[in-house]
């Protein structure tokens, strides 16, 4: 303790200047402001996807239409009951009306770009196939077939 | 009189604390997008292509309301699903003499599993009612089967990684010919193992 005290009542050392902090947040600040996407869609339903490991990346937003698929949640509507439901655009949208927003959502896509959308389908875990398969022959009939099963990365096993 | 001698220094110490509080708000509302699943395509709709599939070369994968997996007649554990399905893609059961022998196959040319891996079809059926994650799993197991045997061609041919390849001829930032080349080595392992996937209407219960 004398000797602690003997130290700080030198002086000897300066004390560590912080004037660069601000600028190490700033550059930390700036780097997240970037990458930060908005979302412009509000999860109306439950959505945890499942996993997979033989993934391909959906880098490519400008030709991607997304579809939600799950049970609503909460602030979605509590009248809704528990059947999983479809999610486009902010809204619950039956199976029937699935190809028609899913054309509307193709029309405002480049037209170079449209040959090659990817329906992506974000199925919550617990959705079982039926709905699935409906909304498969629904993109079918409208005639986009690239469908991506959008999951998360791991294995396989933790689905089971 | 102070003020005069001594120029008043606006203190810089709270900049940090606003940015610290920006930063906080930015690392909370960021949501690292999940962009990455099993790119499947579709037959049109439109398809009265009657093709006559010898029970040999199909090899059938089920899964029922119970989310059990059946493949090939019996209850199987889904971890052995994926040896299951290279085992019976890479069989390669016609005779040596006969016109579509697989030379490059490894498996175990036994007579009841498929003919060749281009005969070689997979079918995955599900219920309604079968779990979604069961049906993912599934898909998963049977692309990572012609993964790996697509993997083992390309280190075997090309002696590099079939992903490899793969990524480097959507990466943007390599040449015409770069990118013809690995096109053509894409297109060698594709034939040699021709991902054929069947997915009949799913049956009502």
């Amino acid at each position: 303790m004398i000797k602690f005290n003997k130290y700080r009542s030198s002086k000897s050392l300066p004390p560590v200047s912080t004037a660069s902090l601000p600028d190490i947040v700033f550059i930390l600040l700036f780097f997240f402001m970037t990458v930060t996407v908005m979302k412009n869609q509000n999860l109306l339903v439950e959505n945890t996807l499942p996993t997979a490991t033989e993934t391909e990346k959906l880098d490519k937003k400008d030709r991607v239409i997304i579809i939600y698929v799950g049970k609503p949640t909460a602030d979605g509507n509590l009248t809704l009951g528990d059947e999983p439901r479809i999610q486009m655009d902010n809204k619950f949208i039956t199976v029937d009306e699935v190809g028609d927003y899913a054309l509307q959502a193709l029309s405002s896509i480049p037209q170079h770009l449209r040959s090659v959308a990817t329906v992506s389908i974000k199925a919550d875990v617990g959705v079982k196939m039926g709905i699935i398969e409906d909304l498969k022959s629904e993109l079918r009939m409208v005639n986009l077939l690239k469908i991506n099963y959008t999951t998360y990365e791991g294995a396989v096993v933790d689905n089971i | 009189m102070k003020n005069h001698r001594l120029p008043q220094e606006v203190n810089a110490g709270s900049m940090a604390d606003i940015a610290f509080l920006l930063l906080i708000f930015f690392l909370v509302t960021t949501s690292i997008e999940n962009d990455a699943g099993i790119n499947r395509s579709m037959p049109p709709e439109v398809n009265d292509a009657i093709v006559d599939i010898k029970e040999r070369n199909l090899f059938e994968v089920s899964i029922n309301d119970a989310d059990l997996i059946m493949a090939e007649g019996d209850i199987i554990n889904p971890k052995n699903l994926r040896e299951k399905v290279i085992a019976f893609i890479d069989n390669g059961g016609l005779p040596m003499q006969e016109e579509g022998y697989c030379n490059y196959c490894k498996g175990d040319r036994m007579a009841d599993s498929s003919e060749n891996p281009d005969k070689a079809i997979i079918s995955i059926k599900a219920q309604r009612n079968s779990g979604y994650p069961v049906y993912v799993a599934v898909q998963n197991e049977v692309i990572a089967a012609y993964n790996d045997l697509r993997n083992r061609e390309s280190l075997r041919l090309f002696n590099t990684h079939y992903e490899t390849i793969y990524s480097d001829y959507y990466n943007e930032e390599i040449s015409e010919d770069q990118k013809g080349q690995l096109k053509e080595r894409l297109e060698i392992i594709r034939a040699l193992y021709p991902q054929k996937i069947l997915e009949p209407e799913t049956v009502n219960n």
